[in-house]
This record gives structure tokens, C-alpha cells and sequence, in this order.
């Protein structure tokens, strides 16, 4: 079943007097359970898709529906409970808040909807427990390697049981040893059946997805099962 | 995210930048501290006028002959020195005629030497009724007061204050001595309690009381029946501008003059109260509209830091936007913040206000009175400056677009 339905979406941002088209007409299904790689240059429209995608932003014309709901027509507070419920977002900068220690970090989304105290409590040190955090609760974003502050960041995305993870340059910030160990957790989901979209420009973090999409222009150049692109 | 939730995280960004938090309270602080003490004083400085007032006798309508005219002349009948006369009291002290009046004294007054022993000493000597003491408010420290038989038999007996007393017998008890008026022996009945430290123009202590048929016939001097003032008592606060209404148309009636021309003058202790109560009114308005501009100072201060918070959280509100916060929530979590910071400043303003209150009496005279509702209130408004100049950074927050918000480095 489609978990992502894009028709024909465009997306112009006006700067003083220039309109510029940053998708120029996108028409994209994802399926539950994939791993889908976006690339393509900086320019290309990727990140605006990325928004687009997570319901940060809405898209000027075409039409988006998530999980079967119609996103272009919501005000902002009903995009923030979709946002809240389906997408789990990883950021490139991690955007931890430092004051913070990681079960709080992880609990932030929890906040937003019901539950106790005690619950959120124990739903975050679960989630840390599944990025192999278990032991760094109560450390701060200060006291962690990048590549667990990533880790804390994917608990934080994963916390809320989204329908869809959605991770910009996640490892864009990160040495290679850390690369390598992100890279192996989103695997680890990916095979929990879990959907997940990355955005990329390396190639070796596209070459871990099931597909690729390239982007060029704001339009859709290339989409292929990633086997088939450029091994 | 509920209120709880809310107040917690508030709390946290209050807490997170501890020295930037303090420096904004400060100005509320002072503020706050500022209405408290400036209040305080305006209150002390009127109860304290009030009192010295209330000592002259409470309820007191004082009757005086003549009237100033609009010309600035004094206005009084052909041929007699004073209008009031005796009869006018006892009028005055009719119940049907003047219900709201509760006792009447009128006092006719010489200046005059008293001797006894070797000791001398020149006062007023005042002759009134026994109702004076009910009209004045005073009471007798040892001994009596005139009574009803003193005046009708216009008896050589004398009630002193207690200054008088003491220049004239010293240490030694008064009671049963006697003090000569131009060669008339009186008898010392009682003495009278001290009025308090007055900074009234006549001393309240320092006065010779006697029958007013003894002053009339016995020592001399004004006519027999005419009356220097009369002081007439109301029967509540509430009633005296009705004693003021009888007694000033019975006087008309009985003088048989127009309400325009009066040959005779009411004041009333209310009279004296408004005029001092308006120039202390006066002084605490402008004290209080300086604290209030320091007040506005401070909720400014609070405007500009939380504008100054709201650009460097930019990232975290884009976050916690994309986390799922509406709108709705980032604004009351900033308002919650900003209400925080001015509560807080209200409650130090408040302590440092009330610590000043209890120190600053021993450093300056005046009195400083405390109001419980006043602290409170201003407790309350520096919470409401908080929220009030938190709205518009609130907003703003509140408006970001996500993706601006996180974009930004």
C-alpha cells in the first residue's frame, strides 16, 4: 500500500520580485516497508521535497496525501499533529537541545501529545535502549560522540512509532566509523519493516536504500531500484 | 503539552540563563519594590495626619461666630462681639430638632493667670459643659469631670490638663488642692488624660476647665450667655453631614439670618481631613506615577529579552515545531516565561519592598504602613507587565515558519 502519494506537486518560493520553482512538478509514490534514497545536486530541490515530505511545508500546487490524508489543505496546528504522529525527522545538525539530557531530548515529542510522566519516561529509555544507548540516559548532547548524539536523534525520531523516518544528510556531520555505524542502524530498521526516506549526496548512504531517486532541476531524473544504479 | 509541562519547561528557560533572567527582573524588582514603599509611605503619612486629627475629637462639628464674607470682611450682627450663645446650644443638643447630634458643648475662653502656692501660671481657662469631654473625645486621668450640679451651682471647682497640673503642683497629687483665678479659690476636681503629642496650634493639655456659669458670673469677662464656640458632636461618622445640615439650620432659624449671610462658621473635622488628605494624595500620586514608569521600564526589559530569547532559541522553536508544537503551544510557552520572569521580579520586588518598610522607619521618621492587598496587587500586576509585554515576542515565536526556523544557523 502507498504511504506516500505525490501528484504533479510544485513548490515556488518567491525572493523580492524572482520566483523560483524549487519542484517543478513532482509526481512520487513510496511504498510502506521501503527504504528510498533521494539524491541529486544542491539546487536540485531535494531539501524543499524533504519539507514537502515531512509537512513542513505545503506544497503551492499538486497534492500530497500521507497515509491516505489529504496534507494540502491543513492549517499549521493540524500539520504539527501530522508531523507529530507520522514523521519521525533526523536531522543533519542533530538538533539536540543541549540543556537537556538524552531521555529528555528523546521524550520532546511525546510531550506534545497525552500520556504520563512515567510512560514517556519509559518510552524514551526504550528507544535509546534500541539505538544501543541504554547506558547514556542521563548524559547530555555535550557529553556524547557525534555519532551517539545521531543515535540519540534517531530514538528521538523512532520514540513516537512514526510512519515515516525521515533523515536529511544524516550523516553529513559524522567521521566515517560513526558513518558506518548510522548507516547500520537504519539498516537494523529498515529491516523492522519500518519506511524510511534519506536525503543524500553520497553516494555510499544512497547505496544502502532499496531505491533511488535522483533529482535534478526540481524535477524527477532518474528513479530505479538502487541495485541497478551505477554499482 | 499541558500547563504542567508548560510551567516546567518555562521554568527550565528561566533557569537555563540565570544571569540574563536576574537582570531582567531587576527592573521589575525595582519597580515593584518602588509602588510598595511609595504606597506605604502616602498610607503612613495620612494615617498618622489622621490620627493627630482624630485626637481633636471624632464626629466634631466646630461652631464658630461670624462668617468670612467674599469680601474678606468678618460678618457678625451690629453692636455684639459674638452671635453664639447658650440658648444656641441647648438647641443644638435637642434631640428632636437635631437627631444626628449626639452632645453639644459650648466653651466661652479667657486667658488668665492661676495661682497656687507659690507657683504661677498663665493658660486658658475654658468654661464648658459636662457634655465637652463626649464632644472633645477626652477623657479624665484622676478625679471627675464638671457635672450638671457644678453648673447649676455655679460651683468654684476646676478640671486641669495634665500640663497645667504639673506647673501648678509639681510631683504633689492635685486632687482637692486649690488654684486661685483673680482671687477666687477653686477647687481641683480631676485632671484630664493627656491628648497625645499634638502638633495642633493650642495645647490640648495645658488648660484650666470650669463651669461655664463660673466663668460667666464668678471670674468674668464675655457677656453671660453668649459663647466663644460651640463643638457639637455627630453620633457616627456617617451622620455628620447630616449634624452639619440641623445645626446649621437651626442656627439660620434661630439667628433668623439668610443661608447666604451666616453670622456664624461650621468646620468640621471631615473639613480638615480632606485638606490634608489631598496634599498627601497629591505627593503619593506623583511618587506612585514615578514607580509606574519604573515599572514600564522593567516590562520593557522583559520585552527585549524575550526577543532576544526568542531570535537565539530560532532552531529550537523551528524543532520543536517539526516535533509536532502547534502554534498555540510556543506561544504560551513563552508567554508562561515571561510571566515567570515577571512574577518572579514581583515577589523579590515585594520582599525588598516590605524588608525596606520595616528598615527604612528607623532611618527616616515616618511611618510606613504595610498593605497586605496593595503586595499583593502589585505582585499580580508585575505578572500581568510579564504577560502583557511577553505577547508580542510570544507571537513572533509563535509565527516562525519551520522550516525557517530550523534552517537557520
Amino acid at each position: 500500500m502507498s504511504l506516500i502519494e505525490l501528484t504533479d506537486v510544485c513548490k515556488t518560493y518567491r525572493t523580492g520580485s524572482l520566483q523560483v520553482a524549487a519542484l517543478a512538478g513532482i509526481t512520487l509514490g513510496i511504498d510502506e516497508g521501503e527504504y528510498v534514497a533521494v539524491m541529486g545536486p544542491s539546487g536540485s530541490g531535494k531539501s524543499t521535497l524533504m519539507h514537502i515530505l515531512g509537512c513542513l511545508d505545503v506544497p503551492t500546487s499538486g497534492r500530497y496525501r500521507l497515509a491516505g490524508e489529504d496534507v494540502g489543505e491543513m492549517s499549521e496546528a493540524q500539520l504539527a499533529d501530522v508531523r507529530n504522529r507520522r514523521v519521525g525527522f533526523v536531522f543533519q545538525q542533530f538538533n539536540l537541545l543541549a540543556s537537556m539530557p538524552a531521555w529528555r531530548n528523546v521524550e520532546l515529542p511525546l510531550t506534545y501529545r497525552g500520556g504520563s510522566r512515567a510512560e514517556r519516561r519509559d518510552r524514551a529509555i526504550t528507544a535509546l535502549g534500541r539505538v544501543g544507548l541504554g547506558d547514556r540516559v542521563q548524559h547530555r548532547p555535550g557529553e556524547l560522540s557525534g555519532g551517539e548524539q545521531q543515535r540519540v536523534a534517531i530514538a528521538r525520531a523512532l520514540v513516537t512509532e512514526p510512519d515515516l523516518l525521515l533523515a536529511d544528510e544524516p550523516t553529513g556531520n559524522l567521521d566515517s566509523a560513526s558513518t558506518r555505524e548510522i548507516l547500520g542502524l537504519l539498516d537494523e530498521l529498515h529491516g523492522d519493516e519500518r519506511t524510511i526516506v534519506v536525503i543524500t549526496h553520497e553516494a555510499d548512504v544512497a547505496h544502502r536504500s532499496q531505491r533511488t531517486v535522483r533529482m535534478l532541476d526540481g524535477l524527477v531524473s532518474d528513479d530505479a531500484p538502487t541495485a541497478a544504479v551505477g554499482r | 503539552m499541558n500547563w504542567a509541562q508548560t510551567l516546567r519547561t518555562g521554568l527550565e528557560a528561566v533557569r537555563a540563563h540565570r544571569l540574563r533572567s536576574a537582570l531582567t527582573m531587576l527592573g521589575i524588582l525595582i519597580g515593584i519594590a518602588a509602588v510598595i514603599l511609595t504606597v506605604g509611605f502616602g498610607e503612613g503619612a495620612s494615617s498618622a495626619i489622621k490620627d493627630q486629627i482624630n485626637s481633636l475629637g471624632t464626629n466634631l462639628l466646630i461652631i464658630t461666630p461670624g462668617s468670612a464674607t467674599s469680601s474678606g470682611g468678618v460678618n457678625g450682627p451690629l453692636g455684639s462681639a459674638t452671635t453664639l450663645t447658650v440658648q444656641d446650644a441647648n438647641a443644638l443638643s435637642s434631640r428632636v430638632v437635631a437627631p444626628d447630634i449626639a452632645a453639644v458643648a459650648p466653651v466661652s475662653q479667657t486667658v488668665d493667670t492661676l495661682t497656687a502656692g507659690t507657683a504661677n501660671w498663665t493658660t486658658s481657662v475654658v468654661g464648658t459643659t459636662p457634655s465637652w469631654l463626649k464632644a472633645r473625645a477626652r477623657t479624665v486621668a484622676e478625679g471627675r469631670f464638671l457635672t450638671e450640679a457644678d453648673e447649676k451651682d455655679v460651683a468654684d471647682v476646676t478640671v486641669l490638663g495634665p500640663v497645667t497640673a504639673s506647673k501648678l503642683f509639681g510631683n504633689s497629687d492635685p486632687l482637692g488642692q486649690t488654684a486661685d483665678i483673680n482671687g477666687l479659690p477653686l477647687e481641683v476636681v480631676g485632671v484630664l488624660t493627656s491628648a497625645g503629642a499634638s502638633a495642633s496650634a493650642t495645647n490640648e493639655d495645658d488648660q484650666a476647665l470650669v463651669p461655664l456659669t463660673t466663668l460667666a458670673q464668678q471670674i468674668g469677662g464675655a457677656s453671660r450667655t453668649s459663647v466663644g464656640t460651640i463643638y457639637a458632636e455627630a453620633t457616627s461618622p456617617g451622620t455628620l453631614s447630616a449634624a452639619y445640615q440641623e445645626a446649621n439650620a437651626l442656627l439660620l432659624n434661630l439667628h433668623g439670618v439668610s443661608a447666604k449671610d451666616p453670622d456664624f462658621t461650621i468646620n468640621t473635622q471631615q473639613s480638615l481631613l480632606s485638606t490634608a488628605g489631598s496634599v498627601n494624595k497629591t505627593l503619593t500620586i506623583l511618587l506612585a506615577g514615578i514607580a509606574a514608569i519604573s515599572l514600564l521600564v522593567g516590562g520593557i526589559g522583559v520585552m527585549n529579552i524575550m526577543l532576544v530569547s526568542v531570535t537565539e532559541r530560532i532552531r529550537e522553536i523551528g524543532l520543536r515545531k517539526a516535533l509536532g508544537a502547534t502554534p498555540r503551544l510556543i506561544r504560551r510557552q513563552f508567554l508562561v516565561e515571561a510571566s515567570l520572569l515577571g512574577l518572579a521580579g514581583g515577589v523579590l520586588g515585594a520582599g525588598v519592598g516590605l524588608a525596606g518598610a520595616v528598615v527604612l522607619p528607623h532611618l527616616v521618621s515616618n511611618a510606613v504602613a504595610i498593605s497586605p492587598a496593595a503586595t499583593v496587587g502589585a505582585i499580580a500586576v508585575a505578572m500581568l507587565i510579564g504577560l502583557v509585554f511577553g505577547v508580542y515576542p510570544a507571537g513572533r515565536a509563535a509565527r516562525l515558519a519551520p522550516i525557517d526556523a530550523l534552517r537557520t544557523e
